[in-house]
């Protein structure tokens, strides 16, 4: 059995000096709650997660993407607040904004010890330019292809990957689809029973 | 020559045709396809080339590797774009007369990748099909009867006149343009010569 993931991120901190590990809860009816690396030790952990004894995560069986776009939360609080000289209960809402960042998620498995999973995240610094994490293949080396999925499909640049090519799309196509805000061709065509999405667009392209 | 007259000297000894029918006859009984499966249909096209269903009784046994000694070209599965530039060329490389199957709802619509980025939404955008098979993926007796159907076509095709097939047409084309890979999509994502968009079928 793996250990609590808190104490898990303590051992990994005294194991790898500097590393930032956190833990994010997952309030989803999955419960499946994961570890946060930070990019620049990312390989180090994973070196420690695959070679220490009690841990021993010797298969990756799944990478990844997930795009967080700009999100705004509002929380309403009451406060009290003096209104004309009599204080009142007053409800504020508070805006907090997040700024959108693209997200890598390894699926970390141990054949031997017979456990997992164990999820680690790594995030980029935000959707555009700052895209880049860490490049696990040396540590797993069945993550090359789903490392270069998910830069074809999510624009995330590994570092270390030595071999990052588009794999189902081809070299030169600009855009990447599984981005929550890829405008695809307009290429939309007559549906008999269209509905959701694909109604708006229909009604679109076929007006009568 | 008269039906009558003909049955009349059959029943003599006597078997007369024609050329056009002995030329059909001849096509139509040894249409070899081309051998590749492009997703999940391809398998139930191999099947059907198996005992079981055994397409050899069509004359269609010899699945050719080679575009060059192929007639038929049977698109088994699912064309995503970037396999769309290759299937038009393999069709591009066949000698006249050729003929296209298209198999299954991936082949004939995008099926349920419809509406997707990265499938195309039916080989017909770039090449001339006869005939189409729904199914997901059709089942064997499925491809039978579109083989029989094909059979049935090239069976009625008149040699002279206006309405003879393509391959006896000297300016029809029997290459058709290979898309382009482009920044956001096929470029041009479909041949206006061989395909337009349906109609709603709703006027007013
Ligand atoms: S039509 Fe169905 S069975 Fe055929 S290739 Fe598409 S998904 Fe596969």
């Amino acid at each position: 059995m793996i250990a609590p993931l808190d104490t898990l991120a303590r051992r990994i901190q005294e194991a790898v000096p500097g590393a930032r590990v956190e833990v994010v809860p997952n309030d989803s009816p999955a419960a499946q709650p994961s570890l946060l690396v930070d990019s620049a030790h990312a390989l180090a952990i994973a070196r420690f997660l695959r070679d220490e004894p009690s841990l021993r995560f010797d298969y990756a069986s799944n990478v990844a993407g997930v795009d967080w776009l700009d999100s705004v939360t509002k929380t309403k609080t009451k406060v009290k607040k003096i209104v004309d000289g009599v204080e009142k209960e007053v409800e504020e809402t508070v805006e907090t904004k997040r700024p959108g960042y693209l997200e890598v998620v390894y699926h970390l498995y141990s054949m031997n010890l017979k456990h997992g999973p164990l999820i680690i995240r790594q995030r980029t610094g935000n959707r555009a330019e700052l895209n880049r994490v860490a490049s696990l293949i040396s540590v797993w080396r069945g993550c090359e292809f789903q490392e270069r999925e998910v830069y074809d499909l999510y624009g995330v640049v590994f570092d270390g990957h030595p071999d990052l090519r588009r794999i189902l799309m081809w070299e030169g196509f600009k855009d990447h689809p599984m981005r929550k805000d890829y405008v695809q061709p307009d290429d939309f065509e007559y549906e008999p029973t269209p509905h959701d999405e694909v109604l708006g667009r229909a009604k679109e392209h076929y007006p009568k | 020559m008269d039906e009558g007259l003909r049955s009349e000297l059959s029943k003599q000894g006597i078997f007369t045709t024609t050329l056009e029918d002995l030329y059909n006859w001849g096509r139509k009984n040894s249409i070899w396809p081309l051998q590749f499966g492009l997703a999940c249909c391809a398998i139930e096209m191999i099947a059907t080339t198996m005992a079981r269903y055994d397409l050899a009784r069509f004359g269609a046994e010899i699945f050719r590797p080679s575009p060059r000694q192929a007639d038929l070209m049977i698109v088994a599965g699912t064309v995503t774009k970037k396999m769309a530039p290759q299937v038009v060329r393999l069709y591009n490389q066949m000698p006249e007369p050729k003929y296209v199957i298209a198999m299954g709802a991936c082949a004939i619509s995008g099926g349920p990748f419809k509406q997707g980025y990265n499938v195309l939404k039916g080989i017909d955008r770039y090449i001339p099909v006869d005939v189409h098979i729904p199914g997901c993926p059709p089942r064997p007796e499925a491809l039978i009867h579109a083989f029989m159907t094909l059979q049935r076509q090239i069976d009625e095709q008149k040699l002279t006149g206006p309405d003879r097939p393509r391959h006896l047409v000297a300016d029809a084309p029997s290459e058709f343009p290979v898309p382009q890979f482009g920044e956001h999509d096929l470029v041009p994502s479909k041949n206006p010569e061989v395909w337009q968009p349906p109609h709603s079928g709703r006027t007013e």
